[in-house]
């Protein structure tokens, strides 16, 4: 995920502590660091969220507008996502188009997205055949301290549950809210010498040998999944992280989406 | 797009209840990125801004480095949210002549002989856009630079001044933007030398002196905030 270079006795340090259990911070392998949303904080756009896990901080702004509809879904709408490596987030961040990482952790979220089916998109016809809402999610990231997607994901769907169709914009009746089915939730866990952690921080991320991202949707099943890195998995770290992601998934749901 | 509201101003008082000399409420954070060498979120009214310094830092690529002094690089950026339509993201000729201004309008400050062969990148990022995101990006660029332990010979600070309903006005919104005459971003170091000047428009002489009055008297109400700001944030160190 990070081209940031790390000191090789930081790296040193990092896996002495996983050997003993512990992590730098001193949190436990599956404790997140401290997670905030905020909602509703940029009026021109039609939904946004910024989310913060530890330093990490991304912002997510929703911007919806008629389109032409996909020659097989001629009755749904259309959902496009983007992420944006700002080059304030980083000092590896270089301004110009999305890079390997931006573009990978772009289409995890909208798999999430889209998979977890969060968005009813037959409500997002105007016209079938001719005339849908098309839904952009942009995503910005504002500071960059490790596990982008978790965050991204995060922030995405809070956007999303704050999101008005401008229907008023494009005289199309009153503005309503968008109609969401499903809450997505992105847990990702790293492998540091054989120990799984979850919320994997920057430093912890440079020298994990493999990251691993599952999403899942409230009724506990997968909806998208993605491993990055070179380093293997066995199938026991395979399950074992599938275990914990799902009782993680559902506290982070419970207490920063199904209350808004 | 609304319509054309019949009159900007009415009895002295413009649409958000302003005066014509009075700036929009600012909000303004120093130092809220960790990533950074030096940040600054700033927001004048319905613009929101994310500034970010990096550096002195080694220059990539290699050539475009200066033997004797640094090079400064400033790159503003509207995010795909920030305006009604959703705007495509990267940079466009707009973006790219205000990123050009604005970082002249910062470069007379910077004591750049300190730091020879490197570079000093400034990021601004709007995230939500309601007319003078220019000024408000040099605004916090400059805090941002400072929080960054830049030195400097001072800072700049920037507004824009314009005419609506014939009337001079400090601080237009977007809506007065888009009705008024005339718009002037303008920047100054707080000895009021001026570092950026634009406008586009229509002034007479009179209403051009004028004009410059206001935002000079604009520059300085914003200086003392962004020097508060700063200030603020080392209060409670103790001197070493």
């Amino acid at each position: 995920m990070s081209d940031d270079i790390i000191a090789e006795i930081k790296r040193d340090y990092i896996y002495n502590l996983a050997k003993k259990g512990k992590r730098v911070d001193g949190r436990a392998f599956d404790e997140y660091r401290q997670i905030e949303v905020e909602t509703g904080i940029i009026d021109s756009a039609e939904g946004s969220a910024k989310a913060k896990i530890g330093d990490t901080q991304v912002i997510v702004g929703i911007k919806m507008q008629p389109g032409k509809p996909f020659p097989d879904t001629p009755d749904q709408g259309a959902i496009i996502t983007n992420v944006e490596f700002a080059p304030i987030a980083s000092p590896s961040f270089e301004p110009g188009p999305p890079n390997e990482n931006a573009t990978e952790l772009a289409r995890v979220v909208d798999r999430g997205v889209r998979e977890s089916g969060a968005i009813d998109l037959s409500k997002l016809c105007i016209k079938e055949g001719e005339d849908i809402w098309m839904v952009f999610i942009d995503v910005y990231v504002l500071d960059h301290d490790g596990n982008l997607m978790d965050a991204s994901a995060l922030g995405a769907i809070a956007a999303l549950l704050n999101t008005n169709f401008p229907n008023e914009r494009y005289e199309l009746g009153k503005d309503a809210p968008l109609p969401i089915i499903d809450l997505p939730v992105a847990i990702t866990a790293a492998e540091i010498d054989g120990e799984i952690i979850l919320d994997p921080s920057l430093d912890e991320e440079s020298i994990a040998s493999t990251i691993i991202t599952m999403i899942t949707g409230k009724d506990d099943s997968l909806a998208g999944m993605q491993k990055s890195g070179t380093g293997p998995l066995t199938f026991d770290q395979l399950f074992h992280i599938s275990d914990i992601v799902s009782k993680k998934a559902k506290d982070i749901r419970k207490k920063y989406l199904e209350t808004s | 797009m609304s319509n054309k509201p019949k009159k900007l101003i009415e009895k002295g008082k413009r649409l958000d209840g302003r005066k014509v000399d009075e700036l929009r409420p600012i909000k303004i954070e120093v130092g809220i990125l960790k990533r950074a060498d030096g940040s600054c979120y700033m927001e004048l009214g319905g613009s929101k801004v994310i500034a970010a310094v990096y550096g002195p830092r080694a220059v990539h690529p290699r050539h475009l480095q200066e033997a004797t002094q640094v090079i400064i690089r400033y790159r503003y950026d509207m995010a795909s949210f920030s305006v009604k339509e959703r705007k495509r993201p990267g940079p466009d000729r707009r973006s790219i002549e205000i990123s050009k201004v604005s970082r002249e309008a910062l470069e007379p400050v910077i004591l750049k002989e300190y730091f020879p062969r490197s570079v000093i990148d400034i990021f601004v990022e709007i995230l939500q856009a309601d007319a003078g995101t220019r000024t408000v990006g040099i605004n916090a660029s400059s805090v941002a630079l400072a929080d960054a332990g830049i030195p400097m010979r001072g800072i700049v600070s920037s507004c824009a001044v314009g005419k609506v309903d014939g009337e001079v006005v400090l601080d237009l919104t977007g809506e007065e933007d888009n009705y008024g005459e005339a718009d002037m971003p303008i920047a100054m170091t707080q000895e009021g030398k001026i570092t950026l000047l634009q406008m586009d428009g229509n002034f007479t002489k009179e209403e051009f002196t004028r004009a410059i009055e206001l935002a000079k008297k604009g520059c300085k109400e914003i200086y003392e905030i962004q020097r508060n700001a700063l200030i603020s944030k080392y209060e409670g160190v103790n001197n070493v």
